[in-house]
This record gives structure tokens, sequence and C-alpha cells, in this order.
């Protein structure tokens, strides 16, 4: 039974990463950080992962405040908060939030702060769900691994 | 959410070029005032009507000021000459009222008669021009009546000529004018108007005059005029008693006045155009009328009355003068006016038309402006989307490729490895054309920068050859490259970018030919006028006359033999660029070091081919982008047609221009300038280091002979055996050689002994077969202590059976396949004489991630990256192949870590970063290695220790691969550059070129 469990939360990983693919939220890049992650560091990807987030975290804080001021006028700081936060979300295969990233600098470049605000909600809100759909598939993965590590001594 | 962004950009695009558009539209006075332009043009007619009635009163009124002052001049003339002549009457009957009491009464008896003064009167009658006559009549008190009666015999009458009643007193005439004879015996007392005058004459002493009234006889009207004659002399100041008393009798003249101004304005001029009325006023309340009519026609509007004095004080006369015609309206002023309305109306009109004008025009104008401004933003747009959305989708082009390339390494049946490839064909054809696409882009939106870096223009061409021999071979093409050798060996520009356009024209001449050759051909620009005109021949060897028939066929002296599209490139103008450059080759090291003054070189590039040229309707569309000779063109040969252009705008960047001349079904030559900056030595020889393909030197000062007919292929073949230092000596056939150094060889070489021999396939397939192969048994039997020549055979292509009867003929040695460039003869040499050179480990041998593994396993790099994330995947993805990796985040961390000395294998370093960048960070690792190698340098101690320089590998990694990235990588010491997301192929790439040497020995 646990097997079969440890199966089926593999299956419905698989549907769910299907679906990020599908959606376009992640990209190929999500898959070669998976293929990084081996016996020698078992959380690699969890652990970038939480690191993403908490850098991200930082960044669209920041990124808020900046915006938020009402003599707003630094959008050079912006700019590189935004690199930031593409070149780390480029680096996850965070493909949506990169390219929201790309408009949000777009609009900066050309000083048009109703745009920048506009990027920032869509910002945001695509990084809500990326992170939602992330921790469901460590949830599934966490799952996955105490079921299989059930089933590793079994198997020994 | 995507596309709602893009909305807004659009939106915010609208809005600043509306805004733009704002500030533009300068209005001018007229055009802000344009909804009153017809409301000034009505008022200024209003205007102008108004201005014109005005200048016709005025005028009419100088008009009636004339006239009546005309009038009143000859009113007053008129009067003026009646008065006088009035007097002048008057006057006269004063005189004979003298005469009358002189004769009369102070002469006794009287010396007067009637007769006498009858006489007198008649012959004085024209001094009194106004009186129709003149009569005397004797006062004559009634008591005296009878005494007068009798004495003269007659009775007194009355006017009505009845005897006379009883009177105080009588007046009767007893002499008259003939003229007036039927008075004589009347009482001039009898009559009301003479008798008032008769009193008021004697009482004043003075000529009155009565009223006008009808006189008798003429029954014109007229007044009478009166003079009393007095008996005695009066006192000096009589009193009207007196007067009276000393009253003898009267003088009494009538005037007919009717008549007599009838005459007297006769002699007038201008009595036509006036009327006259003379009027006693008298009465002031009841104007008489002496003269003219009473009913008043004529102009009443306007009359002039001139006071008339007739010597009477009593009675007030006055002459009113009018004109006959109402005055006529004025011709002069109405059409004066007229015509100042009528010009005042057309000025009006044309500056209407004027301001309409200028209206229409700058309304266009605007209109023209915001639809060019409406063009460049579209323009703006198209360049922005093209660029984004090549960029977007080279992305996933790239994870396509990617995949491809992964799904080659696993196992896969030859059905599926063929899909694969061709999948991936595709792809890499797709990302060219994207690249394309993205490289016009940013040409057209100005953003392309051109690099100067030094390059190796002959190794570029190289390169560029050596892409297209595999195409140019299996057609039979032959391909070949010329460089001059005025052309600097280093020169600075964008070498990627002279890549591309060489890539592109070549690239287009293999697409379109099917036979005969490609020639690349590079020189001086200064350098083809004079060659145009050098008409001086030259030293070569062998001659012209050989070859032009050759089995029937025309021949022509170009490349292949086959005819070219522009003339200049065949060899009759050829011959003189050779030949200018041989005489200079003795002398080149000192020329060119002259020619360097200058700072820029421009040097022209042609590219000729033989293929099926451009039809003569399509050549003026050429270098528009997307524009093919025609629709067919894209079916057969592929392409889209944007690479001439592409070629274009660079080569304009490059400040040259691209050209061609072209012949259908004959070939096209295209031919481009372009400015490059010379190179100064320092950097000449730091760069040259850097540059991985050295020409081998082992060959300096050795000498060849060339056996080719056609003099063009032969100068080409001797320009690449030059560059590394061969002599070279052409002959047009191999008997000539053989005969030549069977000479020579008797005569123990007073010439060249050649130690290569190098026969183009055609040549040696043209002479027989055996004289060549005779003649060498000849030349070794003669035992020269020499060593032999060494054959070498140079073919574009070549079947088995001709390479074994090649190898027969004594082509043992080698054959060199076409198109030359200078590594695969350097390589042929090399191996042909034996110069030792051992074999690269070969690159292409390695592959795949256990190799990776092997290269970095145990090494210890270093990655720096502000980025935490990034840091972690790169960590992540190097530990993975077994690398010791330390994380630095920023870059003055990482120069913290690189001090030297330091146990570091590799550096990988992002480029963008805070405070410091990886560019910036890598310079200064540099120069702190370069201090410490100088140091080393002095004391060589401890530079034997550690083997070799400091010099750490520093990979950059950057999200994007734009080329001028690479540029800036290598320019500030970088050794290469990874792609941002690690891939395993791209890593590999980068790594291998570092850890080459030394996996065999750390593995």
């Amino acid at each position: 039974m646990l097997g079969l469990g440890a199966d089926r939360l593999r299956a419905d990983m698989n549907r769910l990463l299907a679906f990020l693919f599908h959606q376009g939220i992640l990209d190929e890049q999500f898959l070669q950080l998976q293929q990084l992650q081996d016996e020698s560091s078992p959380n690699f990807v969890s652990e970038v992962v939480n690191i993403y987030f908490h850098e991200s975290e930082k960044l669209l804080r920041n990124l808020r405040s900046l915006l938020m001021d009402r003599e707003f006028s630094d959008y050079k700081k912006m700019r590189i908060h935004l690199n930031q936060l593409m070149g780390s979300s480029s680096s996850i295969g965070a493909k949506r939030v990169r390219n929201v990233c790309v408009a949000f600098r777009a609009a900066s470049e050309q000083n048009n702060r109703a745009g920048c605000l506009r990027a920032l909600e869509v910002l945001e809100h695509e990084y809500c769900f990326l992170k939602n759909k992330l921790h469901e598939l460590f949830q599934i993965e966490q799952q996955r691994v105490l079921a299989a590590g059930v089933r590793y001594p079994m198997q020994n | 959410m995507g596309l709602k962004l893009q909305q807004s950009h659009h939106h915010s695009v609208a809005a600043k070029v509306n805004e733009q558009m704002g500030t533009k539209r300068g209005y001018t006075f007229i055009q802000a005032n344009r909804a009153w332009i017809p409301k000034f043009l009505l008022l200024w007619v209003m205007v102008m009507a108004f201005l014109s009635i005005w200048i016709y009163k005025k005028m009419d009124a100088d008009n009636k000021v004339r006239r009546k002052e005309v009038l009143s001049s000859m009113c007053d003339q008129r009067a003026r000459m009646l008065q006088d002549q009035f007097s002048v009457s008057v006057n006269h009957v004063h005189a004979l009222a003298i005469l009358v009491s002189t004769f009369h009464y102070y002469k006794n008896p009287s010396a007067i008669d009637q007769e006498t003064f009858a006489e007198y009167t008649a012959r004085t009658a024209f001094e009194r021009p106004l009186l129709s006559g003149v009569a005397y009549a004797e006062r004559v008190i009634h008591s005296e009546r009878e005494k007068f009666e009798r004495q003269h015999g007659w009775t007194i009458k009355t006017m009505r000529r009845e005897p006379s009643p009883i009177r105080d007193e009588y007046a009767p005439v007893i002499f008259s004018q003939e003229t007036v004879s039927y008075i004589e015996s009347l009482d001039m007392m009898s009559g009301e108007e003479d008798r008032e005058n008769i009193l008021r004459a004697r009482a004043t002493g003075k000529a009155v005059l009565t009223s006008p009234f009808r006189l008798l006889g003429s029954h014109h009207l007229g007044v009478v005029l009166t003079f009393p004659v007095y008996k005695s002399k009066l006192p000096l100041r009589p009193t009207v008693e007196e007067r009276i008393e000393a009253t003898a009798g009267y003088l009494g003249g009538a005037f007919d006045v009717e008549s007599l101004v009838e005459n007297l304005l006769g002699q007038l001029a201008g009595n036509q155009a006036i009327l006259v009325n003379v009027y006693d006023i008298t009465n002031s309340s009841d104007h008489l009328i002496m003269y003219g009519h009473q009913n008043q026609d004529g102009d009443l509007a306007l009359l002039h009355e001139s006071k008339l004095d007739f010597g009477d004080p009593f009675r007030k006369h006055q002459m009113i003068c009018r004109y006959h015609q109402k005055a006529p309206t004025s011709s002069t002023a109405l059409t004066t006016a007229f015509l100042f309305f009528v010009i005042f109306i057309l000025v009006g009109y044309i500056l209407y038309g004027a301001a309409t004008h200028i209206v229409k025009v700058e309304d266009d104008f605007h209109e023209m402006q915001e639809l060019m401004v409406r063009a460049e933003a579209a323009d703006v747009a198209k360049s922005q989307f093209l660029a984004t959305v090549s960029h977007e989708i080279r992305t996933p082009m790239n994870g396509i490729l990617g995949m491809l390339a992964l799904l080659l390494d696993t196992d896969l049946s030859s059905t599926q490895r063929d899909y694969a490839q061709t999948a991936q064909v595709c792809g890499k054809a797709l990302i060219t054309l994207i690249n394309e696409v993205l490289d016009r882009a940013k040409i057209e939106a100005g953003k392309l920068e051109l690099e100067t870096v030094p390059f190796d223009l002959r190794s570029i061409l190289d390169d560029v050859l050596s892409l297209f021999s595999e195409k140019s071979r299996n057609k039979g093409v032959e391909l070949a490259v010329f460089v001059s050798d005025k052309v600097p060996e280093m020169v600075m520009g964008d070498p990627g970018r002279f890549r591309q356009i060489i890539t592109n024209v070549v690239g287009n001449s293999v697409k379109f030919t099917e036979r005969g050759h490609i020639f690349v051909k590079v020189h001086l620009a200064e350098s083809t006028k004079p060659m145009v005109d050098a008409k001086a021949e030259t030293c070569l060897n062998g001659g012209s006359e050989e070859g032009v028939l050759v089995s029937g066929a025309r021949q022509f002296k170009t490349l292949s033999g086959y005819e070219a599209a522009d003339e200049r490139n065949s060899w009759d103008s050829f011959k003189h660029l050779v030949a200018d450059e041989e005489l200079r080759y003795d002398a080149s090291i000192n020329t060119t070091a002259a020619d360097e003054a200058s700072q820029n070189v421009t040097l022209m590039v042609s590219v000729e081919d033989t293929g099926i040229g451009i039809p003569l309707i399509a050549q003026d569309r050429v270098f528009m982008p997307f524009m093919q000779a025609d629709s067919s063109t894209s079916r057969n040969y592929g392409g889209t047609g944007i690479g001439l252009s592409i070629t274009k705008c660079l080569v304009e960047l490059m400040g040259g221009h691209i050209s061609f001349i072209s012949r259908p079904q004959v070939g096209s030559t295209f031919s481009f300038t372009a400015v490059f900056g010379r190179c100064n030595k320092a950097s000449f020889s730091d760069t040259k280091k850097s540059n991985a393909e050295d020409l081998p030197s082992g060959f300096r000062g050795l000498k060849a002979i060339v056996v080719d007919a056609k003099p063009v292929r032969a100068a080409v073949t001797r320009y690449h055996l030059r560059r590394f230092g061969i002599l070279v000596e052409v002959a047009s056939s191999v008997k000539i050689v053989a005969s030549a150094c069977g000479k020579n060889g008797s005569s123990c070489g007073s010439t060249i002994q050649p130690d290569l021999i190098l026969v183009e396939k055609d040549s040696w397939l043209a002479g027989e077969d055996g004289g060549l192969s005779l003649r060498m048994l000849d030349w070794k039997q003669n035992g020269h202590v020499f060593k032999l020549p060494k054959m070498i055979l140079l073919a574009t292509n070549i079947t088995n059976a001709e390479l074994e009867k090649a190898k027969v003929a004594g082509f043992a040695d080698t054959t060199i396949m076409k198109p030359l460039r200078a590594s695969m003869v350097a390589a042929c040499l090399q191996q042909v004489l034996g110069i030792g050179k051992k074999r690269q480990p070969g690159k292409d041998m390695l592959n795949g991630p256990s190799i990776l593994q092997s290269l970095l396993c145990g090494k210890k790099i270093l990655v720096v990256d502000d980025n935490m994330v990034n840091r972690r995947v790169a960590a992540g993805a190097l530990k993975k192949f077994g690398a010791a990796v330390e994380c630095a985040e920023s870059g003055k961390a990482a120069l913290k870590l690189l001090q030297l000395p330091h146990c570091f294998d590799a550096c990988f370093m992002d480029i963008q970063m805070p405070e410091m960048d990886g560019f910036e960070a890598t310079r200064r690792i540099r120069m702190m290695e370069s201090q410490a190698n100088e140091q080393m340098n002095g004391d060589m101690d401890e530079g034997s220790a550690r083997k070799g320089e400091w010099h750490v590998p520093i990979l950059a990694m950057t999200a994007d691969l734009i080329h001028a990235t690479y540029e800036e990588c290598l320019r500030c010491g970088m050794d290469g550059y990874v792609s941002k997301p690690f891939e395993e192929e791209n890593l590999y790439q980068a790594v291998a070129k570092f850890f080459k040497a030394k996996p065999i020995s750390d593995s």
C-alpha cells in the first residue's frame, strides 16, 4: 500500500510539474536544478528555492516600498532589484515571474510609474502563485520521500 | 497579464506621441485666428466700402466748393460790371443835369431848346448805355402854370395823356431825347413812382431810383433815374427846404434794365451756364424783380447773392446767380472711389486667399508631422517588437536546441537520430534567421555599435572560407581568397561584423554558384586606381597567350576560367595589382612602416562568383530587406533575403559602401569598402599571443614553384604560400618547370632550387602525364646532392581514380584540397616536409558529462555572484561535476579571496553586480596578477617554484549572449563565458579550454 502511495505521489508530482510547465510557470531550468539534486545534496532544490523565496520576498518588499514612496524617482535602484530578481528567477526556472520582471523593467526604463505599479501587482500575484505551487510540490515531494523512506528498508 | 502589460505600454507610447505633437505644434498667428479669417474679409470689405464712399463724398464736396467759388466769382463779376456801367450812366446823367442848369438857367436867354437837347443827348447816348432815354422836366408851381402853358403853347398832361388836374406844382417834361419824345409835356408828378422820385431827388440832391416797374412805351421792366437841377447855387450845406426852394427841374432817365442787362451779360463768357436775377430789395419782405424770370428753375441748391450799389442809398439792389443745371455727379470721383473699392477688395481677397492657403498648408504640414511621428513611432514599435519577439523566441529555441543536443546524446535509432538531427539543423537555421532579424532591428533602432579590437583579417577570411569549403567542394566550385600584401596583418575593427559581412556575401555566392569559382579579394582601396591606369607590362613568367583557347571553349582569364561579371577582376587588371605588390614585396617592411602614418586604412573587398547572376529587374532591390530576385529564388535556394540588407547596413556602419555588378547567367561581383583602424605595434603583439591560430614559422625561406596555367589562381596559391614566408615562382605548365629544373640542375642551381612543386590539377591533367615523371626521373638520375622537391597536387575536388593516377605520376607526397587556407596548408606542408608538430589533443574527441566530470573533478573553483540563488545553483552545478566550490557574493570579496597566492583553479564571475561589476573585478585581478608576475620575473627562484605565471582563468557568467558582451569580456581579461542558467555543453566548451591539458595527468 505504501509503495503504491509513493507511486501515486510521484504521479501527482509529475502532474503538478507538467501543469506548471504547461502553464509556463516553470521552464527546463527547474529540471536542471532537480538534476543537480543527488545523494550528496538531497535537499538541494528546496534549499535553493527557499533561498529564492527569502531573497525574492525581500526584493518585492523593497520594490513595493520604493514604488509607494510619494516622491519616488529611484528607477535605477528599482532596476537593480529587478535584475536581481530576474537572475534568481531564471536560475530556478521561474519563467513567468521572470517574464513579468522583464515587463516591469521595461516599464521602469520608461519611467512609467503606473506601469510599474501594475507590473508590481502582477509580479506579486505571480510570485504568490509560484510560491504556493512550489510549496505544494515540496509537500508532495516530502510525502513521497517519507513514503519512499518507509519503503526503503522494506526493499533492503 | 503579459498582454495587458504590453497594451499599457502601447498606451504610454501613444500618450507620448500625443505629448510630442502638442509641444511640436507651434501655432502661428494665422493658425490661431483661423475662424476669424472670413470675418476679417467681411470687415475688410465693409471698411473699404466706407472708405470709398468717404472718398467719393470728399471729392464731391471739393467739386461743390469749386463750383460755388466759380459761381460767386462769376456773379461778383457780373454785379461789378453792372454797377460800373450803371454808375457811368448815372454820372453822365449828373453831367447832363449840370449841363441843363448851366445852359438853361444861368444863360439868359436859355441856350438849350428841345432840338439842341435832343441832338446832344442822341449824340452822347453811347455814354449811357443803360439808359433808354433821358428827359428834362421843369418844376412848375401852380401859380405859374398859366404862364408856362402859354409860353410853351401846350397844356400840362398827366401820364394818361389827359390835361392835368390842378395840383400844387407840376413837373412837365420840356426836353426829351428822341427815343422818349412821347413823354414831352407829360407831368412827371402825376406818375406815382416818378413823383416819389422827384420829391426824394430834390430833397437829397442826388440821383435817385424808382422801384422797378413797367416802363411806358416799351413795357419792359425798368427803373427811372431822377436827378434834381437847381436854379441857383446851393449853399455848402443846404437844408432840405433850401434844396426844394432852389429846385428848378428834374432830369430823368429810364433804365430798361431787362434788355440792358441782357446786352451786358451777352458780352460775358459763360452766360449760358448761369442764371442771373436782379432784385430790388428796398422792401426786405418783398423783393421786386428787376431782371430775370420769376419762375424758379435751375439749380436751386446753390446760389450766390451779390450786392449792387447803384448810387442811391435809399434803394438796395442785389444780384442772385445760380446755375442753369444741377451739378452733374462727378464721374472722376465716382470712378476713383469705385476703382479704389475694387482694388482693395481684390487686395483683401488676395490676402484672404493667402491666409486660407497658409492655413491649409499648415494644416497639411501638421497632418504630415503627425503622420511622420506616428510612422516613426510605428517604426520604433516595430523594431522594439522585433527585438523583443526575437529575443523571446531565442530563449525557447535555445531550450529546443539544447534538448535536441541532449537527445542526440542518448541512444537513438538511426531514423530517430536523423529526425532529431534534421530538427536541430532547422532549429539552428531558425536561430540564424532570428539573429539576423534582431541585427536588422538593432541596426534600424541605431543600437548596433561596432567595436574596435585588433583582429587578423586573413585568419577571419580563412575561417569563413573553411565554413563554406565543404559546400563548395561538393559543388565543384573553386573557392579562393587573396589578400593584398599591403593590407596590414592586424587591423582595428569589429571582427564579428566583418565576418558576418563576408559570410553573408560569400554564402550568397556559394548558394547561387554551381560551377566556376568564388573569389574573395582584399586590397587597399587606394591602390585600385593606379592599378587600372598602369599599363606597364609585368615581369611575370608565362605568356599570356597560353591557355586562352583550351579544347575549343573560350577561356577567360579568371580564377576558374569562367567568365565573370566584372572584368576588372580578371587577370588583366589583377596582374597589375600582383606586379605592384611584387615590386614592393622586397621592401615591404619599410613601406608598410611608411603606410602606417595614416590612422585608417580603407579596404576594398570584392567577392566574385560565376553563379546565376541577378536578373536585371531585380538588381535595384537587392539590398532591400526580404527582397529576393524572385519568389522562386527562395524556393530553389532558400534564404530570406535579409542577409544583404544587413550586410549593407553593416558596411555603411563601417564607413564604406557596397555595390555589385551582375550579369545574369554570368555571375556577380559584390565589392565593398570598409574603413579599419591601423593597429599599433604594442597591442599588435599582445593580441597575437591570444590569437589561437598562429601561423607556423617553420617554412620561412623555403622555395616553391607553382605550376598553374591560370595566372589568377597561381597568384592566389602564391599568396597563401607567401604567408608562411615561402618564396614562390609561378610556371604556367609542367613542361616549363621540368625543363627549367633540368637546366638549372645541370648548372648547379644558379637560380632557385625548389623545395616544393605545387601543381594544379588542371595543369597536370592538361600536360602529358608521362612528361613530368620522366623529367623527374631525369632529375633524380642527375643525382644532385639536393633533396628532391616535394610534389604536391592542388585540387578542388578529386576522384579516387585520379588520386591513384596522381600517386603513380609522382604526387606521392600529398594532395592539398582547395580552398586553401593557412592552417590546412600548414598542416599539409608539415606533413610533407616532416616538420614535427605534435598533434593537439583533439577536443572533438572528448564529449559528454563524464568528460566534464573528469575535467572539473578536484578543481577548486570560485563562484562570484551577488545573487544568492544564482550562486547556489552555480555551486550546485559545479559541485555535481566534482569541483570544490567556494562562493563570493561581490567583486570585492572575490578580490580578497583571489589575493596571491591562492589555490583556485578557476573563477566564475557574474558580470552584473552592484558596486563592482564583473569586468571591473576581473581587471583588478589581472592587474594584481601582472604585478605579481613582474615581481616573479625579478627573482627567478620563486618563479621557478610555481610553474608559469599567475593567470587564473576567469569565466564570465552572463544571461545575455550578445556578441558585444563577449568581446567586452575578452577585453577586460576574461577567458570565456558561460550562459547563466548553466548548460552542460556550454559549460564544457568553456571549461575545456583551460583544463584540456590537465585531465589526463590528473585523472
